[in-house]
């Protein structure tokens, strides 16, 4: 082997081992090679598919990649692990030409290349999935794929015919079922991702970059794409996925990089690492993966819903005949993929949304007509999926975000008139105790960090005698430190006597919280589990299929 | 035409409904006159809206155009007077008038382009400055050269169908509307048919769909959004300055001061009640465009008996005004309903941070 | 505080000194239609005398206050507006109904005592214009209409309401062409009168709305709820704010204004209104709103502005011979420097400029009827 380069012919689920950081001038040979089997390694070809050298990018303010460097070799499956906002999307949007590196190179199978828009790593083979799809909701599937790459027949005119069947041959071949002629925005999540795959493949990728790739899928959705994949490195292809993911990440990946802050802080195979290894290097701290949440000492009933049905914005019933209770001094957790109703459970459970039947009883009292005003004064708290809709007005100083829901009454305003005193001085009061970091109380709330903004809202909503507390998505895209904090500020409402509605995506937040679990299901409960004894496969069953009984009554 | 004796309510209401008819009949070479700029505006509208542009300065470009189309006519026909060539009456002058008008809406569309797109100003703000800026500017030169009151080039003339079109019942009648009018009267049907086709069946077509519906995702294959949308906001020019040119060369021969009255927004109202098609916005136009002849109709040939007596006893201020009442009842019943492309009116941002 | 008023100064200080360049290049681009050949001293003889006829004599003031009036009230409409979130492109039509309906009502009381008359015809006039003002803004809480194309539309039907009342209902009899009335004791006094000018009572009433505007705005519950329309609605309406009822407040209080504008010119000046009446009152707004960054504030200064420019004007035509209209290039040559800040920001060399156009809350968003925040 040349000295220069350390070079290992690949062997997946082998497990070799590797050194923490690893540099391509270091004449560190890599551990003996135990099988060699190679997989469509031409004898010539003894760089990797892929390699960033050196990439640094700056924005103001932070660094986003520090001299990173990353190889990917042919038909391997590399995993980009991190926590939020370090870096990893930065990294893969400059690989597809997104963004433009500061320093560094790429090269591909050892030549250097110059991306400078998706147009150029398109045609070196680079295709890239997003976590938020890049589809055209209204246009056809075969449309959207030919996009940008358009087959045509008279010169200028689309050959839709040619294009589908070229879709419909790549799609058998990997066993999707997909219609080209359908529009895309009527296809689920699962066949969108697929869409977006197919995208890649019609483009004859060689290394397909995914980005959080199962953020939207449930756990059975996740096994299937996890073979597609796996199909695909054995045909040749590399894989890049970035998550944040940890068992999943093990699952899947031949190799994984860890990422913190801007740089790569190691390198490992599944077998040579654990989840705790890895949560300790995305964080750089111990990390105990579970917040301790005690026991709960549930009272009455607090919040009551019965039989309540709801539409969406389009007309169509997204919640059936859809019956809870959550006791006082408890955390009801609802797992379920996205777009199962839960928006619109919420949405009426805060008096943002009107049921078209049932009821919901507050504390016993009846407040199925009640607006958002009405039920805040009356104890109910929400913290919003979507913080920059309907949790804060970016543009708002974080004094007058802070009253956004008690601005009309004392202290803050005497009939018409304000009392900007009054606000100020609570203002700084709560962003202390919520440690809410900005300069001053009259910056822009549209200046601080996710985290930071949460934390902003939370410190509104959470600040106050509560009998309900609507948590939608509370942690979503924020830093492990606020997500701590918040789950902790949570614990410590339930224990002081709050009803706790918590809806989540993420399976792990529910079940770490939750005193009791529910699944939801295309718009209707399909079971409430205990949180001690729930067990995380049968709930993920449960949210990708809805079990076998419908409406159950609670266990 | 007969009231219906003993139920004149009804018989009013029959009455009025075959009077409706009538005039599209008797009127129908004017209506589709009529419905030629508000469809080149729609058009423009189309260009702009389908790539997530918005623009309402078509009313300001369409103004410009006419003037500046008008002027270089006069200007030319003054320098090289020419007899009117078989083909539509056409002289160099008003050829040249023509294109001063398509390059007057191409350069007003630019600057609209590169304020709404590289600027990313509100693009409404952006719109609004450009009919500010064409109200002023034309009227402050309208007012220095009427002081030397230059003679007028003439405009183009009708294009004239064989007569054997007369006898042909109703068909011939439709056919005649349709023929019997000026190039640019006749271009704005060829362009409406032609930029439908375009928009669905071509490649630039879906670029241009996709661009407007989800720019990110354009980008993300490859596509340049705002090379495209710069193309097409220009290309949208083209299509106010055909209809600028109509008010001073095809339908008329001379510029009145913001003789455009408002027709670049009802431009806008059968683009939203076409949705964003163009041969559903040119029938929305047809629609305005017999809502404008209505008044003339009445006051020129009512119709008999007391359903006459009732139509001329409205005051003629309704008519003129029936267009823009028009226009807000289509839009108050369509929008919500109409959707327009989802990323219209919000600018493109092309690096996003971490 | 002052320093901040001076940041968001001067971008639109910018703006006019641009403005007054690409206008001196057009007056010289003009100078061989007026003069015969080109003259290249024009500019300075045209821009000297615009400011000699509206700040330099008493009577100059009093035309620049005067044209300031309906400025005032018509750029506070607009700005009230721009902080919903909405465009009042209709101040135009709204001046034009207030107009009218002053116009009527001072007719109809012009016998009685001016105590009497006077506040009954401002009565008609903010009413009317409140009314008109509220057509788009039901529209566009209940229907999402977008108010541009719709208060576009009104202008232009408001212009044939008044023909028609004018030479019908409202017709004063016996008058050479075609006007109403005259509204006798309801005409609004004069405060101060030199050679043939006048300055009347209604300029008092735009100064007076100027604090009132801005306190709402600042320091009222509702003048917040009215700017977290504007700003975010979805949050808005998680706060338990009715954007809706808010649209229509809005927008009626922006015809409110703008009604007044209309009233405060007939009631002020001519006391009747002529069938062919003409006003450029909405653009003017437009600009007016636009410049002082719908800060109530800056848009008193820049009705100053505006009012002076028109009130030079005539003396600018007299002796250097360019139209009036240029002060209409002026205007939009103005708009354009603001809205293309970084024009500004290249020439004069500045970073960042506050006061740019696209700082005011985006009104273009909602304009299919889409009602998410941004």
């Amino acid at each position: 082997m040349p000295s220069g380069i350390a070079r290992s012919v690949h062997c997946r689920r082998e497990g070799l081992s590797l050194t923490d950081r690893r540099t391509t001038d270091s004449a560190t040979p890599a551990a003996p090679v135990t099988e060699a089997v190679t997989i469509e390694a031409d004898a010539h070809v003894d760089a990797p598919a892929l390699e960033m050298r050196g990439i640094t990018k700056r924005y103001p303010g932070v660094v986003a990649n520090d001299r990173i460097d990353l190889e990917v070799r042919p038909g391997e499956i590399h995993a980009l692990l991190g926590e939020n906002g370090a870096g990893k999307s930065t990294l893969m949007n400059i690989l597809y030409g997104l963004a433009t590196p500061d320093e560094g190179q790429v090269l591909l199978d050892g030549r250097e290349v110059r991306i400078k828009g998706p147009s150029d790593a398109i045609a070196q083979g680079i295709s890239m999935v997003h976590q938020h799809f890049m589809l055209v909701p209204v246009l056809s599937v075969a449309e959207n794929i030919m996009l940008g790459e358009e087959l045509t027949s008279i010169p200028g005119f689309l050959d839709t015919k040619a294009a589908s069947a070229r879709i419909r041959d790549l799609s058998q071949r990997f066993g999707f079922d997909i219609d080209p002629e359908e529009r895309v925005g009527r296809l689920s999540v699962g066949s969108q991702q697929r869409v977006e795959i197919l995208k890649a493949l019609y483009r004859d990728a060689r290394i397909l970059v995914l980005d959080e790739p199962t953020a939207v899928l449930t756990p059975q959705e996740t096994t299937e794409i996890f073979g597609v994949l796996k199909r695909l490195a054995a045909e040749g292809h590399s894989i890049i996925f970035i998550s944040h993911k940890l068992y999943e990440v093990l699952e899947l990946a031949d190799r994984i990089t860890v990422i913190r802050r801007g740089k790569v802080v190691g390198s490992r195979t599944p077998a040579e690492t654990n989840e705790n290894e890895l949560a300790e290097l995305m964080v750089g701290r111990a990390v105990s993966l579970v917040v301790d949440r005690g026991e709960s000492h549930p009272g009455d009933p607090m919040l009551s819903i019965d039989r309540l049905t709801v539409r969406n914005d389009r007309g169509r019933e997204t919640v059936h005949e859809l019956s809870l209770e959550v006791r006082a001094g408890e955390i009801l957790g609802i797992a379920g993929v996205a777009g199962n109703g839960q928006d619109e459970l919420v949405e009426a459970v805060v008096g943002l949304r009107k049921p078209t039947q049932g009821t919901i009883r507050l504390d016993g009292v009846d407040i199925t007509a009640e607006g958002a005003r009405s039920l805040h004064q009356l104890g109910v708290s929400y913290v919003p999926a979507d913080r920059h809709r309907f949790g804060l007005v970016l543009s708002y100083p974080l004094t007058d975000n802070l009253v956004l829901t008690d601005y009309y009454g004392p202290p803050y305003a005497r009939g018409f008139v304000r009392n900007e005193r009054a606000i100020r001085a609570q203002a700084v009061e709560a962003i202390a105790r919520f440690d809410v970091r900005t300069p001053s109380a009259d910056v822009a709330a549209g200046t601080l960090s996710g985290g930071n903004q949460q934390k902003l809202v939370v410190a509104r909503e959470f600040d106050r005698d509560l009998k309900l507390l609507v948590l939608d998505q509370p942690t979503r895209g924020l830093d492990v430190g606020s997500i701590e904090f918040i789950h902790r500020q949570a614990i410590q409402k339930r224990d002081a006597g709050t009803a706790i509605l918590l809806v989540s995506a993420e399976l792990d937040e529910v079940l770490e919280l939750s005193d009791r679990v529910g699944v939801m299901y295309r718009g209707r409960l399909v079971e409430i589990l205990d949180g001690r004894t729930a067990d995380r496969e049968h709930v993920g069953l449960l949210m990708a299929t809805g079990g076998r009984e419908k409406v159950s009554a609670e266990s | 035409m007969e009231v219906i004796q003993g139920i004149p309510v009804i018989g009013i209401l029959v009455g009025l409904v075959v009077y409706l008819s009538e005039v599209v009949l008797l009127n129908g070479p004017i209506i589709v006159a009529l419905a030629a700029p508000l469809a080149l505006g729609a058009m423009c509208g189309v260009m702009n809206e389908r790539s997530g542009v918005v623009n309402i300065g078509i009313e300001g470009m369409m103004l410009t155009s006419a003037f500046v189309g008008w002027f270089v006519a006069s200007s030319v026909a003054q320098a090289f007077p020419a007899e009117p060539h078989p083909f539509f009456g056409a002289t160099p002058a008003l050829v040249a008038g023509l294109i001063g008008a398509l390059l007057a809406g191409m350069t007003l569309s630019a600057v609209h382009a590169w304020l709404s797109i590289s600027v990313r100003a509100d693009q409404i703000i952006s719109g609004t400055i450009i009919n500010i800026a064409a109200v002023g500017i034309t009227g402050y030169i309208n007012l220095l050269l009427t002081q030397s009151s230059p003679p007028t080039a003439g405009k183009f003339q009708n294009f004239r169908p064989p007569s054997e079109l007369n006898d042909i019942p109703v068909l011939g009648d439709l056919l005649r509307a349709v023929l019997a009018q000026g190039p640019i009267t006749m271009s704005a049907i060829v362009l409406a048919i032609l930029l439908q086709i375009w928009l669905f069946r071509s490649r630039w077509g879906l670029r241009t769909r996709a661009v407007g519906e989800h720019p990110k995702a354009a980008e993300t294959v490859g596509i340049s959004v705002i090379a495209l949308r710069y193309r097409n906001v220009i290309i949208g020019g083209v299509f106010a300055g055909l209809a600028g040119a109509w008010f001073t060369l095809d339908f008329g021969n001379s510029f009145q001061s913001g003789m455009t009255n408002g027709r670049g927004f009802i431009a806008l109202a059968a683009l939203i009640f076409g949705r964003w098609h163009p041969l559903g916005a040119y029938g929305a136009a047809l629609l305005f465009a017999y809502a404008s002849s209505l008044g003339i109709a009445i006051r020129t040939s009512p119709p008999a008996g007391s359903l006459g007596d009732i139509l001329t006893s409205i005051p003629p201020q309704v008519f003129s005004a029936l267009p823009y009442i028009v226009t807000i009842v289509v839009l108050a019943g369509v929008v919500g309903r109409s959707i327009p492309p989802a990323s219209v009116g919000r600018p493109y941002e092309k690096e996003a941070s971490t | 505080m002052i320093a901040r008023a001076g940041r968001a100064l001067i971008l639109p200080a910018s703006a006019l000194v641009l403005a007054l360049v690409v206008g001196a290049i057009f007056v010289i681009a003009s100078s061989p239609l007026i003069t015969g050949e080109v003259d290249w001293n024009l500019p300075l003889v045209a821009y000297l005398a615009l400011v000699k006829g509206s700040l330099g004599s008493v009577s100059g003031w009093i035309e620049t206050l005067v044209n300031a009036t309906p400025l005032i009230l018509a750029g506070l409409s607009v700005g009230l507006c721009f902080k919903a979130g909405l465009f009042n492109i209709g101040a135009q039509g709204q001046a034009l109904v207030g107009a009218l309906a002053a116009a009527a009502a001072g007719a109809a009381v012009a016998g009685s005592p001016p105590v009497v008359a006077i506040p009954i015809a401002l009565a008609a006039g903010f009413l009317a214009g409140g009314l008109y003002g509220l057509i788009p803004g039901a529209l566009k809480a209940f229907t999402g209409a977008h108010e541009v194309v719709v208060t576009i539309m009104l202008n232009y039907v408001a212009i044939q309401i008044i023909a028609w009342a004018i030479t019908g209902p409202l017709q004063a009899p016996g008058a050479s062409f075609a006007r109403s009335p005259d509204v006798g004791s309801a005409r609004l006094p004069t405060i101060l009168a030199t050679a043939g000018h006048e300055l009347h009572a209604g300029v008092l009433l735009a100064l007076v709305a100027v604090p009132i505007i801005y306190w709402i705005l600042a320091r009222s519950t509702v003048g917040f709820e009215i700017r977290t329309v504007g700003a975010n609605p979805d949050a808005a309406r998680y706060a338990g704010m009715r954007p809706r009822f808010l649209t229509m407040l809005t927008m009626s209080a922006g015809g409110v204004l703008a009604g007044l504008a209309g009233s405060a010119q007939i009631l002020g000046v001519t006391g009747y209104m002529p069938a062919a009446y003409a006003t450029n009152v909405g653009f003017d707004a437009i600009t007016v709103a636009l410049l002082g960054r719908a800060h109530p504030v800056g848009i008193l200064f820049a009705a100053l502005l505006l009012g002076g420019l028109r009130a030079g004007a005539p003396a600018m035509q007299i002796e250097a011979g360019i139209p009036v209209q240029m002060i209409d290039v002026l205007q939009a040559v103005m708009l354009f420097f603001l809205t293309a800040d970084i024009i500004v920001r290249r020439i004069f060399r500045l970073r960042k400029v506050e006061g740019g156009v696209d700082e005011l809350q985006t009104v273009s968003r909602t304009y299919g009827g889409q009602t998410t925040a941004p």
